[in-house]
Parts: structure tokens; C-alpha cells; sequence
């Protein structure tokens, strides 16, 4: 299986045999893949294929469900993630998530922000901090909305904008990977164009990893695609070649509307 | 020709539908008033309690007195300078001759009969009023003075017949009336139920509930979130859970048993003493805080430690920067109600020896005390008419006292409450 078409550059992140088990079943079996920096993976396939829980692994946020288990091996720069010698909040800051539904905390718009460079020691004072406030909320689209409102709770934005928070509060902590669980499927279209358009900006800076339904979305925001199917990795080449000339039937139907 | 009826309306156009509406309607009035009835039967119910205390109670914050004029002026009392402590003041003035001289007073212009029923410790109120206002001891003056248990049941129409008609004749003269009490407020438990007050209780109150607050509330809290957040599910972890289930439900007089066991064989001098008493109700109220606040932190949205996670804090960051500030209020709602039970509880305490009578209030956590739920229950064992009125005035005090606790909590509920 080819696990890297376009092999330019050093993967960011390198994926070989990888397993998940909840329990005794088996919800990931022996997926490799490498992804690239400075683009965006997709990862297709209908529900319960198993995409959202091998994103999941990429940043051990699997770790909090007590039945999973992960065989296999999994690179950070080279670096195996699941060795003891990598720590999971290093982990977690290098490798940022979005989630599904938008999950701004309780607090003001610049708490939320500034929380991830607080804990970490980021920040060299208040001033510094609110640079990195500005920075990321300027980067994730969303400054010039709430500029003057700060203080307001993150909650009392709308859906969308809540949806660029977290956004910018994962890249306020400077992460390299940015991984992205369905974020435009709790939203309206209008919301949905600002978070593809916002993922295109990024790309330059981070590896982008985003999971979706919507082949549509994956076609419009990533360069590489992979197809997940009952737990295997079908498929995984350029967004326009799996498009275009699915070299697997399964790939073909699914991209086709037969099943999903 | 005509359009034809929709199939949605021949359906619902029809006689057996209209009449499982109309039933489907009347349904839901019944149950709305049935809802109305509990809630009006509920207000019923405390409005009586509430109506039946006030008005017993309102006694208990009287008592009888008599109007004694002094002419202080006749005689030579002092009250000496630099006297630190209000006994000594009171042992000075005591040691200058002033309870024989609000006797003769009394005597000259009461009259024997009415002079023998002033209260035995008529004198040292009278010192106190002095205390407070030492230019008495200059003038001429009209002191407030309690009168006698007896004379007092005789101005309420029942005790010794013998007494009625001088309670009857003095009232009629101004001179002996009911008046506001304030001083039960202040005083502690004495065995004239004139002379009877309940800060002693309620001193005695506030310490052990601090004491209780301050072992039940982190214990419980820590054991929550360790359940929650930290321990294994696992066969242990749910054996725990039912053990502090079946805790919650334990009989109170179990865990005075276990006080007077436990902490009285550890340290018997601290016999009555708030300490041993927080140490046992804290063992009452500890479940009550872990099952409260373990519903409070499962309460918290997993979605919100997930985002706390996912940008690299660490367990314990996430637990003291978002689970516990959102899980905060339930906790404190369950917290209060546990130290509300705690407060209304008599059987422990009687148990580990709060029951003693105890004429001081305390000083300090190792002090003899009582507390208010054993006092009533002391009060409403005694005879005396007195006592029946000062127990209905301190079932007030501690009624009031739980309305500050509820009121608190339901403050502190709506100050933190957040919304996600």
C-alpha cells in the first residue's frame, strides 16, 4: 500500500500498523500513513468507520477512554508518541484539536485564549499575553468581531464564532500539528465557508488533519485524502487523484453516493 | 369537482378524535392541579408551623419585670476605675453592698409581698445596667428588673393562686409588666427560665458547624473528585460508592454511638465539647457532600475537560481550573444542605455528652457547650410555663438560623452559576 504519493518532504507525523481495540473489538486495524506538514489530510468515510478514533490517537486524547487500547507505532518529527518517554501534555501542545461541537470554556473570549499559553508558560507577562490574545484571535478570523467585547463569555457567541475560538485557542499554544474532528458539522453553510476558508489560511503554517462527512468539504479544503472504511484505511492519495481515480472500487462507490 | 380532502384532516376531523383531545386536555389540567394542590398543601403546612412558632415564641422573647426606683443618690456605691473585666466590675459593686440596696428599695416602695418576688438575681442586671450607663449611680433612677419564675407564671394567670392577686395589683399599678427581652439573645442556659438565654446554644452551634465544615466540606469534596476524575471503575471503586450510599443513610444515633466510642475514648477530656461534636456530625454530613458533589462533577460536560485536555493541561489543571469552578455550585447546594441536617441533629450529640447543662457560653472548640436542637430539647422537658415559651423562642433562633444557611447557599448557587 502506498502509504506517502507526494514524497517531497520528512512526514510531520508517521502512522505504521497502527490498532485501536475498545475493549476486545477491534476499531482501527493496521492503518499507515504518513502526513505531510504545510498541508491538510482529510479523512473520509461513513459513520463508525473509525476516522474520528484514529484522529484521536494522533494525539492521545484516546488516553481518557479507559477501555482503548493502541498497537502500533506512531511518530511525532520521528519521535514514537506512545513511548514512555514522551510526555502526553507535550504531546497535546504540539498537537492541537478542534472538536466536533464548538467547546469554548465558561470563561471571557481572552481566558479561553489565553488559558493554553498560561498553563504553559508561554507568556512573559501581561502584555506579552495579550499580544498572543491578538495574534491568535487575528489568525482564526475572529479579532476583528470581538475585539472590543473581551471580557464577554465565550459562550455568548454564536456557533460559528465559537467554532473559530476554539481554533484559536488551539493555536494560541503555537501547536505543528492541528487535528479537526467534523468542526463544520454542528454549523450553519455561511459559518462552515469562514472555518474552510480560515483551514486554508492556516495551512501554510501547520499540518492540518481534518476529519469530515462531507466530501465536498474534503475536496474544497485538503490536498491529501484518506477513505476509511469499517476500520481500515482503503485509500490515501491526492485529494484530486481520489476524486478523480479511485484506484479502489469501495473508494468509487463511496465517492459515487453508492453507500455511506 | 371540489378539491379532495386532505387525508391529515379526514383523519383528525373525526368525533372519536375530538374526544380523545378533549381527554388529552383534561389530562393535563388534572395533572397541573394535582401539582398545585402539593405546592399549596406545602405552603399551608409551613405557613402554620410558622404562624403556631411566632406566636409561641413571641413570649419567649419577653419577660416579666418590675419597675424598681432607686434613688442611688442616697446612698454611696461607686464603680471603681480600671476594672478590666465586667465581673470584677460586677464583684465590686456586689462587695459595695448593692444587692441589699435594690432590696431595701424595693422593699420601701413595692412592698414586702412584691419585693420577696423580685428575681434573686435581680441585682447583678442591675449592676450591668449600671456598667453600662455609670451616671445611674448619680441620680435617681427607675431600673427594669426581672421578676420571680413564680410571679412571672402569676402574670399569665396560672402558678400559685396565692400570687395572683399581687401580679394582678402590680399590673394594674405599671409596675410589673411583660417587656422585650433582648437579653435572651445574649445570655446562656439558666436554670430560672427568666434568666434563661440562648447564645450559649447558639455559640455552641456556630463552633461545632465550623468544625463540621471544616473536616465534612474537603474531605467530601476530595473524595468526590477522586471518584470521579481519578479512580478505576472497578469492583472496588463501585463497593465504595455503595458503602457511602448506605453511610448517607445511616441513623444518626449510629454515629453519636461511634463518637462516643471512637473519639471519646480517644480524647475523654473533651467530653461536650464542639470539637468531638463537629468531629460526628462531620462523619453524618461527609457522605452527604461526596454523593452531591459526585452528581455535581458528573454534571460537568465531558466536552469541556476534552478542550481543557486537548490544548495540554494537565489532570489535575483541569480538574481545579474547569471541573471544579463549574461543578462549584451543586457542590455548595449539597454542602448546605448536609450542614443544615447537621445543625437540626440532637440524637448524636446527646450521645458523645452535649446534653449537660451548661451556663457559659463557650470560648473556644474544647469548652463545654451545647447546642440549639439540644437545648430545645432540654427546654421542652422542663416544667416551668417559662421554659415553654423560651423553647418556642429558641426553635425561632434556630429556624432563623437555617433560613441565613438556605438563603447562603442559594446566594452562593446563583454568584458562581455558569452556563455552557
Amino acid at each position: 500500500m502506498v502509504t506517502n504519493p507526494i514524497s517531497n518532504a520528512e512526514p510531520k507525523m508517521r502512522a505504521r500498523d497502527v490498532s485501536v481495540y475498545y475493549g476486545t473489538k477491534k476499531a482501527i486495524d493496521a492503518v499507515s500513513i504518513d502526513i505531510p506538514t504545510e498541508y491538510v489530510t482529510a479523512f473520509i468515510g461513513p459513520s463508525g468507520c473509525g476516522k474520528s478514533t484514529f484522529l484521536r490517537t494522533l494525539n492521545r486524547m484516546n488516553d481518557t477512554i479507559a477501555s482503548a487500547r493502541v498497537e502500533g507505532r506512531i511518530e511525532l518529527d520521528g519521535e514514537d508518541i506512545y513511548e514512555s518517554g514522551m510526555d502526553v501534555v507535550q504531546l497535546r501542545a504540539r498537537v492541537g484539536m478542534v472538536f466536533q461541537k464548538p467547546n469554548p470554556f465558561p470563561k471571557s473570549i481572552y481566558e479561553n485564549v489565553a488559558y493554553g499559553p498560561r498553563i504553559h508558560g508561554f507568556a512573559e507577562g501581561k502584555a506579552d499575553l495579550d499580544a498572543v490574545v491578538e495574534r491568535s484571535l487575528r489568525r482564526a478570523g475572529l479579532w476583528e468581531e470581538v475585539k472590543d467585547r473581551l471580557e464577554d463569555s465565550g459562550t455568548a457567541l454564536s456557533g460559528g464564532q465559537q467554532q473559530r475560538l476554539c481554533i484559536a485557542r488551539a493555536i494560541a499554544v503555537e501547536p505543528e500539528v492541528i487535528l479537526m474532528d467534523e468542526p463544520c458539522s454542528a454549523l450553519d453553510p455561511i459559518a462552515t465557508a469562514k472555518i474552510e476558508e480560515l483551514i486554508d489560511e492556516l495551512r501554510g503554517r501547520y499540518a492540518i488533519v481534518i476529519v469530515t462527512h462531507s466530501m465536498q468539504q474534503a475536496a474544497r479544503v485538503s490536498q491529501r485524502t484518506a477513505f476509511f472504511h469499517l476500520g481500515h484505511m482503503v485509500e490515501y492519495g491526492e485529494t484530486s487523484q481520489i476524486f478523480t481515480t479511485p484506484r479502489e472500487t469501495r473508494t468509487q462507490d463511496y465517492i459515487t453516493g453508492r453507500y455511506g | 369537482m371540489s378539491n379532495p380532502v386532505p387525508r391529515s384532516v379526514e383523519l383528525t376531523r373525526t368525533p372519536g378524535f375530538e374526544r380523545r383531545l378533549r381527554q388529552r386536555y383534561a389530562a393535563e389540567r388534572r395533572f397541573r392541579l394535582a401539582g398545585l394542590g402539593a405546592i399549596l398543601f406545602s405552603v399551608a403546612v409551613l405557613l402554620f408551623l410558622l404562624v403556631t412558632m411566632t406566636i409561641n415564641g413571641i413570649g419567649g422573647f419577653q419577660r416579666a419585670t418590675l419597675k424598681v426606683p432607686v434613688a442611688f443618690s442616697q446612698v454611696s456605691l461607686a464603680l471603681p476605675q480600671g476594672l478590666d473585666s465586667e465581673g470584677a466590675a460586677i464583684r465590686a459593686l456586689e462587695s459595695q453592698g448593692l444587692p441589699e440596696v435594690i432590696d431595701d428599695f424595693a422593699r420601701e416602695t413595692l412592698g414586702e409581698e412584691a419585693a420577696d418576688e423580685l428575681s434573686p438575681d435581680a441585682w447583678r442586671v442591675a449592676a450591668e445596667q449600671i456598667i453600662d450607663d455609670p451616671t445611674l449611680l448619680d441620680r435617681d433612677a427607675q431600673l427594669i428588673l426581672p421578676a420571680s419564675e413564680n410571679l412571672s407564671a402569676a402574670l399569665a394567670g396560672d402558678g400559685q393562686a396565692a400570687l395572683q392577686p399581687l401580679a394582678r395589683r402590680l399590673a394594674a399599678e405599671g409596675v410589673l409588666a411583660e417587656r422585650l427581652d433582648l437579653g435572651f439573645l445574649s445570655r446562656s442556659d439558666a436554670t430560672d427560665s427568666q434568666l434563661a438565654g440562648i447564645w450559649g446554644a447558639l455559640k455552641g452551634s456556630i463552633l461545632t458547624m465550623l468544625v463540621t465544615l471544616a473536616l465534612a466540606f474537603p474531605i467530601g469534596v476530595l473524595s468526590a473528585l477522586y471518584l470521579e476524575e481519578y479512580a478505576p471503575r472497578n469492583r472496588w471503586t463501585d463497593l465504595i460508592e455503595v458503602s457511602i450510599n448506605n453511610l448517607a443513610a445511616v441513623p444518626s444515633i449510629i454515629f453519636g454511638l461511634l463518637g462516643l466510642a471512637v473519639f471519646l475514648t480517644l480524647f475523654p477530656s473533651l467530653r461536650s465539647a464542639p470539637l468531638i461534636g463537629g468531629m460526628t456530625l462531620a462523619l453524618m454530613t461527609m457522605p452527604v457532600i461526596v454523593i452531591s458533589g459526585r452528581n455535581a462533577i458528573k454534571a460537568v460536560p465531558p466536552s469541556i475537560r476534552d478542550g481543557a485536555l486537548a490544548i495540554g493541561a494537565s489532570p489535575v489543571q483541569v480538574v481545579f481550573h474547569h471541573v471544579l469552578p463549574l461543578a462549584l455550585p451543586g457542590i455548595l447546594t449539597g454542602t448546605i444542605i448536609g450542614m443544615a441536617r447537621a445543625l437540626g441533629e440532637t440524637a448524636p450529640l446527646l450521645m458523645i455528652g452535649m446534653r449537660a447543662f451548661v451556663a457559659t457560653p463557650p470560648d473556644s472548640l474544647t469548652d463545654p457547650a451545647t447546642v440549639l436542637p439540644v437545648q430545645i430539647f432540654l427546654w421542652s422537658d422542663e416544667v416551668d410555663r417559662g421554659f415553654v415559651e423560651r423553647t418556642s423562642a429558641a426553635i425561632i433562633v434556630l429556624l432563623a438560623f437555617l433560613l441565613v444557611m438556605n438563603g447562603l447557599a442559594i446566594y452562593l448557587r446563583n454568584r458562581f452559576e455558569k452556563t455552557w
